[in-house]
């Protein structure tokens, strides 16, 4: 056995299970008797439904039940709860409209649920399905935001003016426009975000079972919070008290983002195998994932920087539209508020801030939080807008950045958009970046690859994000409703072996490994003899999930503090044993010791005795070794870090060929390496992606027409470079661990970095901004519209 | 119903098809062998390859009836009977190349053929483009190519012994 606690890349516990088809992902979950559903969905974006017949449908083989909305409408049910609300710039909360399980009266999106079909086999309820009569009358619709807030467009929700969710703020406007008016100089841009399709390779899945003799529900569900799922369901939508329904988030194909949400199909199924009194399955085929897994990101901004003479940055202006698609999803309305607009200062000490956000409804699917969540539409636009700020003023685009940077004697640092950082240090991630990515030979690169015909560009971005988002009592004042704390349960063992019961909830993230060696570290266990546990109600006191990289900074907290407790119970129980004095035993490798002598007891010593308590301290303690913690941080965590691309671009066709990624990242303590270089490499794939490949599209009557995996491009194994990734850390210094938080970084860092560089290598084309995907037609067009500057001095 | 015949990891079943039934539907909803995985409904994704005579096929894109009298391997079929792992999901598990281990099984599948079929070597090029039918969203892709270059020389000294 060698080095396994924190900082050793030890192999996945999960892998064996995984690598041998032992997954056991909820498609492969079958209970006895079950049925199975089918959903109709809308196929159109904006109708008024003025009637349903389900007749033939439910005549026909193998059926057993049909619903409609008015079946869920009858019935004490309410709508789909959104998680957050936001206040618009006067005080009045954001426009909240009804989101039905099954629509009633109108669909407001390609995809929305109006109908399902409970038969013995998925192709029979398919079957039936295609037999249900719609009769709609088509409204007008709207797709994009641009045209949603145009002057008399449509509305997708009666009553909702201009289709505004909010119209809300973040600074001081006076104060800002003042400092623009006597600025130097403004530089400006406008950019869009575009919208994404997540696309984990895992559809989502659903199983209701409804336990006739004890009147429980349980739900198996692709969810990467169980409890959350339990909490809003059962609370908001079935009216099923915690104690009668119960969660299971089993093993889970990716989430980022899109399996925080909760799901009209998660209730259908559930509400339905009570109805039917027999388990009711539900798995998305990939058609349906594209038009009902919340999308990410669609914004539209314009942004301005105030700057004086030498390019030090003075104030930015920003507004900002933001795509909420037909309903509000869990946390949509937080996404492009506290998790986007306080992140605008990003690395730079800009002193003032303003933003202005209008979220927008359109007949889309509902957008929520997607890898990064606003962390990267934020990124994106301040490091385009520092590479249009070098491009105006010719100042180079290093020296313009480390003019900036929040220097790394200054924290903690108030940024004036609300954060507070507590530690980082851009200059040093940006050094060893330029250093792992040649950046200093690359004009020998470029001119190399002139010669061979093709133009080669390097982009850079120094980003920040934010992480483990809380602390509960601010994010309450701001408008979740709910906490955002953790929660860990650690059992010692009779025999010494130890579980965790984990709230964070493992989609591909490797918890059973990383949180198994916070155990190694902190107690001495060996890697082996630890269990993670996670992703049942039943099982885990409680838990809010994993998703903004919390699970390590906020999960892996309150691990620390359960062992904490575990130790110092331990050393209760061993003074007794040891018959010393408590103040004299101290812990350490998986041993209690009297200090200074050789008297000593293991933890299996310890715990038999807890749960044997024959010679036991009884009058004082419990027995038992079994300790819960809940532990809501102070603050955010603030990774950071700096991201190049090299791109190289064929003038004849327009491609983007990938040739260098390297990311120099500041996760705060590494529990893990291999598994934080993974985290990293997947999510620059997925901002490699959304810069180069990725892009939901709707025709502007709010048909989706990136509805597969034939029309939506995602990034393929010849897409993406090798990719060159380090860390450079320092310690976040409000958590027991240390650590940041890694999932994230990769999708946030990337985006711009790789439209930097595709704008340097169109430079002599007169190329400041090009929108994201940089797709082959795209930059073709470019090329063959514009005159390069060369050929014409 | 029509009836299929075929061996899957060693051992034969008769089983009884609808004519649309697709071979992955017969693996996981008739045989329980749930570790090959659908990812899509468009035959772009790949979680559901599985060999048929030794050659790496998208079993969504196969009618159950289709494969009457072959030989399939799926995921459960490749370790040692007693469990010791190929060298390809050895591989997998040594260079980290799964996350939510979702594309693993069909990951895995094509990776195998991809080398058995390249005696004499595979550039990391030439790994790429072979991945060209399997998607994966949370790797990177990075690790799967390391992890196949790695099971390369394994595979095939294990198959001159």
């Amino acid at each position: 056995m060698g080095f396994e606690g924190i900082g050793a890349s030890v192999r996945r516990k999960e892998d064996v299970r995984f690598l041998s088809g032992k997954g056991n992902y909820t498609d492969d979950i079958n209970r006895p008797g079950q049925l199975h559903a089918y959903i109709r969905r809308a196929d159109r974006p904006h109708a008024r439904i003025d009637a349903i017949d389900t007749a033939a449908a439910a005549k026909a083989p193998g059926v057993v039940r049909v619903f409609t909305g008015a079946d869920i409408a009858a019935e004490n049910i309410g709508g789909i709860p959104c998680g957050w609300q936001i206040h618009n710039k006067d005080g009045s909360p954001m426009a909240e409209p009804m989101h039905p399980v099954l629509a009633v009266g109108k669909v407001r999106h390609v995809g929305d649920p109006v109908a399902v079909v409970i038969a013995d086999s998925r192709q029979a309820a398919k079957n039936a399905a295609e037999l249900i009569e719609i009769d709609y009358t088509d409204l007008p619709a709207v797709a994009n935001l641009t045209d949603a807030v145009a002057p008399g467009a449509p509305e997708v929700h009666d009553g909702v003016k201009g289709n505004l969710c909010y119209d809300w703020v973040i600074g001081d406007k006076a104060v800002v426009d003042g400092v623009f008016a006597n600025a130097h100089r403004v530089v400006k841009l406008e950019l869009t975000n575009n919208r994404l399709i997540p696309n984990a390779m895992e559809p989502r899945a659903a199983i209701g079972d409804f336990d006739t003799s004890s009147g429980d529900y349980t739900l198996y569900t692709t969810s990467q919070n169980p409890h959350v799922i339990r909490l809003l369901m059962g609370a908001f939508v079935l009216h099923i008290p915690e104690n009668k329904l119960r969660v299971v988030a089993p093993d889970v194909g990716g989430g980022f983002g899109s399996k925080i949400y909760h799901y009209a199909e998660e209730a259908i199924v559930t509400w339905a195998a009570g109805r039917v009194r027999r388990p009711v399955k539900w798995t998305a085929e990939r058609s349906e994932s594209f038009m009902s897994d919340a999308h990410g990101r669609d914004h539209v901004s314009t942004a301005e920087m105030a700057i004086d003479k030498d390019g030090v940055f003075l104030g930015l202006r920003i507004t900002t539209l933001a795509n909420m698609g037909a309903y509000l999803s869990t946390f949509a309305p937080a996404v492009p508020t506290y998790l986007y607009a306080t992140l605008l200062a990003g690395v730079y000490k800009t002193p003032v801030i303003y933003c202005n956000v209008k979220a927008v409804f359109t007949n889309t699917v509902p957008v929520d939080a997607y890898r990064g969540a606003g962390r990267p539409e934020a990124t994106y636009l301040l490091e385009r807008l520092v590479d249009a700020i070098a491009y105006d003023t010719a100042i180079d685009k290093i020296e313009l950045r480390r003019r900036n940077f929040i220097p790394a004697d200054a924290f903690p640092y108030q940024t004036p958009v609300a954060l507070q950082y507590d530690s980082g240090d851009y200059q040093t991630t940006l050094k060893v970046a330029l250093q792992n990515a040649g950046w200093e030979s690359f004009e020998g690169r470029r001119a190399e690859a002139k010669r061979r015909g093709k133009l080669r560009g390097i982009g850079i971005s120094t980003y920040l994000e934010a992480c483990g988002i809380a602390p509960s009592a601010v994010v309450g004042s701001l408008g979740a409703r709910a906490g955002l704390y953790e929660v860990a349960n650690i059992r010692v063992h009779p025999t010494g072996s130890v579980t965790v019961f984990t709230g964070t909830h493992s989609h591909g993230q490797g918890h059973e490994t990383t949180l198994a060696q916070l155990v190694v570290d902190q107690l001495g266990v060996p890697l082996d003899q630890v269990e993670v546990v996670h992703g049942d109600t039943a099982k885990i006191p409680f838990g809010m999930g994993t998703y903004g990289s919390r699970s390590l900074a906020v999960g892996g907290s309150a691990m620390v503090k359960a062992m904490d407790k575990i130790i110092a119970k331990g050393k209760k129980i061993a003074a007794h044993l040891l018959e010393a004095s408590v103040q004299d035993i101290e812990f350490k490798d998986n041993t209690f010791t009297v200090a200074g002598t050789d008297r000593s007891k293991t933890l299996t010593d310890v715990s038999l005795a807890a749960y044997v308590p024959h010679n036991y301290p009884i009058e004082e303690l419990e027995p038992g070794l079994d300790e819960t913690a809940f532990y809501d941080p102070k603050n955010f965590t603030f990774p950071g870090g700096c991201h190049i691309a090299e791109v190289e671009i064929d003038p004849e066709t327009g491609v983007v060929d990938m040739v260098n990624f390297t990311a120099v990242d500041d996760v705060g303590r590494v529990v893990n390496p291999m598994i934080v270089e993974g985290q990293v490499q997947g999510g620059v794939a997925q901002g490699i992606g959304q810069a180069l490949f990725e892009s939901a599209i709707y025709d502007p009557e709010g048909q989706l027409l990136s509805g597969s995996f034939m029309d939506y491009t995602m990034p393929r194994a010849n897409d993406i470079p090798p990719l060159s990734v380090a860390t450079e850390n320092t310690m976040c210094t409000h958590n027991p661990l240390g650590s940041k938080g890694c999932g994230e970084v990769g999708a946030i860092g990337s985006p711009p970095a790789v439209i930097n560089a595709v704008v340097d290598a169109l430079k002599d084309y007169g190329v400041r901004h090009l929108e994201m995907p940089a797709t082959a037609a795209k930059i073709w067009s470019i090329i063959q519209s514009a005159q390069p500057r060369l050929a014409a001095e | 119903m029509p009836q299929v015949t075929l061996t899957v990891n060693g051992q034969q079943h008769t089983v009884e098809v609808e004519g649309r039934t697709l071979l992955v539907e017969l693996l996981r909803e008739k045989l329980g062998l749930t570790g090959t995985h659908v990812g899509c409904d468009t035959s772009q994704c790949g979680a559901c390859v599985v060999h048929i005579d030794g050659v790496s096929v998208k079993s969504c894109t196969q009618l159950a009836l289709q494969a009457d009298g072959t030989s399939i391997t799926t995921i459960e079929g490749l370790a040692a009977a007693d469990g010791t792992l190929h060298p390809m999901q050895e591989a997998f598990r040594e260079h980290h190349a799964l996350q939510c281990g979702f594309c693993t099984p069909g990951m895995v599948m094509t990776a195998v053929d991809l080398v058995q079929s390249h005696p004499d070597g595979l550039t990391e090029k030439e790994i790429r483009e072979g991945l060209e039918g399997n998607l994966c969203r949370c790797t990177g892709y990075h690790n799967i190519v390391k992890a196949i270059a790695a099971a390369h020389p394994l595979m095939h000294a294990e198959a001159a012994e």
